[in-house]
């Protein structure tokens, strides 16, 4: 939902990025005020998980120009730990396996530091079970998960939904979702998005990187951003979306190369 | 700010480098049949203990270093080195520890061995060992109550030494090999402990090992004996100063369990490593084993190894008593240019006896670390087990592990069974949980301790936690 004075969450202006040394965010300017949700399309390559990934604080990524602000402060003063403390969620496109810590150890830890951030009180073993099975109902998942290492085994349709278990838990100010659609079967793809409607509401914001629009039936987003070569080429409501689903992406080379741009 | 790389964090050195001024007593450099009567000489030895040394000596001239590890190191200058160095105190063990020079005293503070009354570890018994020599028993009264003797080698020699003459060189013999008869020839201290019939020892026995002198070498020999029904847990701790140049440390660490007795053995070593070139460093070459020698009798041996230059040894158990057992727990960690060929053997030859092996390695920076194992099934271990486990833990891309399992059965009716499993941990798993809100070291630390918790688990509870920060300690700055 698009409120014009609500508070301005994530500001990126003219972000400049690379990753050895190849430049792929090339001048990305982006606003995002609470209460709303995001979608960035583009084709593979342009940039959208880099964009991500920038964002969350990943070390193979270097910042070279630009800035971004979240809720007035620099994000990247901040180390990765200390952005997902104070309400980034990444939810990861290829979500890792992590033998040897238990899932339910590790949401343990992670939401205990997200509390704390906020001044609450950290839950003990007993009290986070008792939180996280109420959780595991968002993503209709079985409490076996928990047992198991942290997505060791899941198959993708089940470790997508235990980044929305994450996000549930950890209940960020800003998440940004890569590609949390791909690979996912219609069944699966309806049990996320349902985890990410129920999870948006005034006070936070999401930005959902997808390539296709059928995500975009079940999560409606407020702005359609649509990537190339390391920018936002163009924005627009959700009917861009249903655009682009016709049109296909050839105009974005029409239109990159009308700019002058590779 | 792009977010700091895991090879920028700063890692922490080596608390324990700093090196004691002491006066200390020192031969000359060198070996030959003159130094080992005079190292016995200056102990004043009994004279079968001389010709205990003096035969394993000679045996010693007509072996050959043995090259078959997967190690590398520059040879050893065995005339190089100096055999006895001792802190210059009189030869008395002192009565009192206000009579133990202050610096002696502080040093072991420093290390986390407190050993004045007032601030020692009340449930463990710790017999300091500062280069070759005991500096002090704490508890000894009380333990004699029970009828456990707990004392360093050198006084048992003295107070005891038809136990000595009895069981010394019955478990590792010095014919055994290279450096078990180097040290059975110029072996210096260590501990002796003996635990009557019938008596579970009230306290953890432990033995802290503090190498000071630069060209020393270091050959301790430890006794430990339980008789029928007797029990005792006791653990092993070590740490040196940093020298640039690899000091050699061979030890021999025999154990003998009669009947329904037990005996545990944990090790948390942190020899000095060598720097993050590989300079200098503890050559850990050491001969430890335990022999089941009554019948229901249990030896364990759980190991921590994160020091070292090179680690060379292989706790092993014999299981002679039908329905023995024998346990090896070991973690195993090498970073930098450090290399571990560390593994155990367990020999079956009573009937019914089980072992348990469970190995985990952690290779980290251009370390390598191998398991070699043997399981051996004598004609006479009919109905055995054995269950074995080695896992390995690869950290970044340059680190290597290797696993040399044997398995030589003469029983049909023995069972072995043998998994291994490896693993990485990789900067990508390291972002995933920092991306979650949680940091570096307890990223690290979530993942070791994971890999390692069915290791931990065995070591005594006062350790166990220590032994979880030691590895987050070792591992900052090995990753990215």
């Amino acid at each position: 939902m698009i409120r014009p004075d609500a508070e301005l969450l994530l500001e990126i202006s003219d972000l400049h990025a690379s990753v050895e040394d190849q430049p792929i965010l090339k001048g990305v300017n982006l606003q995002v005020r609470a209460g709303e949700i995001h979608a960035v399309m583009g084709r593979n390559g342009s940039g959208k998980s880099t964009l991500s990934k920038v964002l969350a604080g990943h070390p193979a990524y270097r910042v070279t120009a630009g800035s971004v602000r979240y809720r007035g402060r620099d994000l990247f003063e901040l180390e990765p730990e200390e952005r997902a403390r104070l309400g980034v969620f990444l939810g990861f496109q290829y979500p890792v396996e992590i033998p040897g810590v238990s899932n339910l150890e590790f949401l343990r830890v992670a939401t205990n530091a997200r509390r704390q951030s906020r001044e609450l009180d950290e839950l003990d073993t007993f009290e986070f079970e008792d939180h996280v099975r109420e959780k595991l109902q968002v993503v209709q998942m079985d409490p076996a998960f928990l047992e198991r290492s942290v997505n060791e085994g899941f198959s993708g349709g089940e470790k997508k939904r235990n980044e929305i278990l994450q996000m549930a838990l950890l209940e960020p100010v800003v998440a940004i979702l890569d590609e949390t659609d791909s690979g996912l079967d219609i069944d699966a793809l309806r049990i996320v998005a349902a985890g990410v409607n129920q999870l948006a509401g005034p006070d936070n914001a999401t930005l959902l990187i997808t390539h296709y629009q059928r995500l975009l039936d079940e999560i409606t987003p407020d702005y359609v951003h649509v990537m190339a070569a390391g920018r936002i080429l163009r924005t627009g409501g959700r009917e861009l979306a249903l655009e682009l689903e016709q049109t296909g992406y050839d105009w974005v080379d029409r239109e990159l190369a009308a700019q002058g741009v590779a | 700010m792009t977010s700091v790389s895991t090879r920028d964090l700063v890692s922490q050195p080596y608390k324990y480098g700093f090196v004691t001024d002491i006066a200390t007593d020192k031969i000359a450099k060198g070996l030959s049949e003159d130094v080992v009567r005079l190292i016995s000489a200056k102990k004043g030895e009994p004279e079968f203990l001389l010709n205990f040394r003096l035969k394993a000596y000679r045996h010693w001239l007509t072996l050959e270093e043995p090259d078959w590890a997967a190690l590398g190191y520059p040879a050893i200058d065995y005339q190089d080195i100096v055999y006895y160095a001792a802190p210059k105190q009189p030869q008395e063990k002192k009565a009192s520890l206000d009579e133990v020079d202050p610096k002696l005293l502080e040093t072991f503070e420093k290390l986390g061995i407190p050993l004045n009354e007032q601030k020692r570890l009340s449930n463990v018994a710790v017999d300091a060992v500062f280069d070759s020599v005991s500096i002090a028993t704490t508890y000894k009264e009380k333990l004699a109550e029970h009828g456990v003797v707990f004392c360093s080698f050198a006084e048992a020699v003295k107070e005891h030494p038809d136990l000595i003459a009895h069981y010394l060189g019955t478990v590792v013999s010095s014919n055994d090999n290279y450096f078990a008869a180097l040290n059975s020839a110029v072996f210096s201290d260590g501990s002796f402990v003996f635990i009557p019939k019938g008596v579970e020892c009230p306290m953890e026995l432990s033995t802290y090992f503090r190498i000071n002198s630069g060209d020393t070498g270091q050959f301790e020999r430890t006794l430990i004996v339980a008789e029928e029904g007797a029990s005792v847990s006791y653990l092993e701790g070590c740490t040196a100063p940093m020298f640039d140049t690899n000091q050699l440390h061979a030890a021999v660490v025999e154990l003998v369990a009669l009947d329904d007795a037990s005996i545990k053995y944990s090790t948390v070593q942190n020899w000095y490593a060598g720097d993050e070139n590989g300079v200098g460093g503890i050559y850990n070459f050491v001969t430890k084993r335990g022999q089941c020698r009554g019948a229901r009798s249990r030896i364990s041996w759980t190991q921590v190894e994160t020091g070292s230059a090179i680690t060379w040894k292989y706790p092993s158990c014999v299981l002679q008593g039908a329905d023995s057992v024998g346990e090896f727990y070991s973690v195993a960690l090498t970073n930098n240019c450090q290399q571990a060929d560390t593994g155990t053997k367990m020999v079956h030859v009573g009937p019914r006896t089980r072992s348990t092996i469970v190995s985990k390695g952690i290779s980290a920076g251009r370390s390598s670390n191998s398991y070699r194992g043997l399981v051996q099934m004598a004609p006479s271990a009919k109905g055995a087990r054995n269950y074995s486990q080695c896992d390995s833990m690869l950290i970044g891309d340059q680190a290597a592990a290797n696993t040399y399992p044997y398995i030589r059965s003469q029983q049909p009716q023995a069972a072995i069974e043998h998994e291994a499993s490896t693993c990485r941990i990789s900067e990508d798993q390291l972002f995933y949980l920092q991306s979650r809100g949680i940091g570096f070291e307890e990223a690290v630390s979530m993942m070791v301790s994971g890999f390692c918790r069915d290791v931990f688990n065995q070591l005594p509870m006062e350790f166990a936690a220590e032994a979880d920060k030691l590895l987050a300690l070792k591992l900052e700055g090995s990753v990215g």
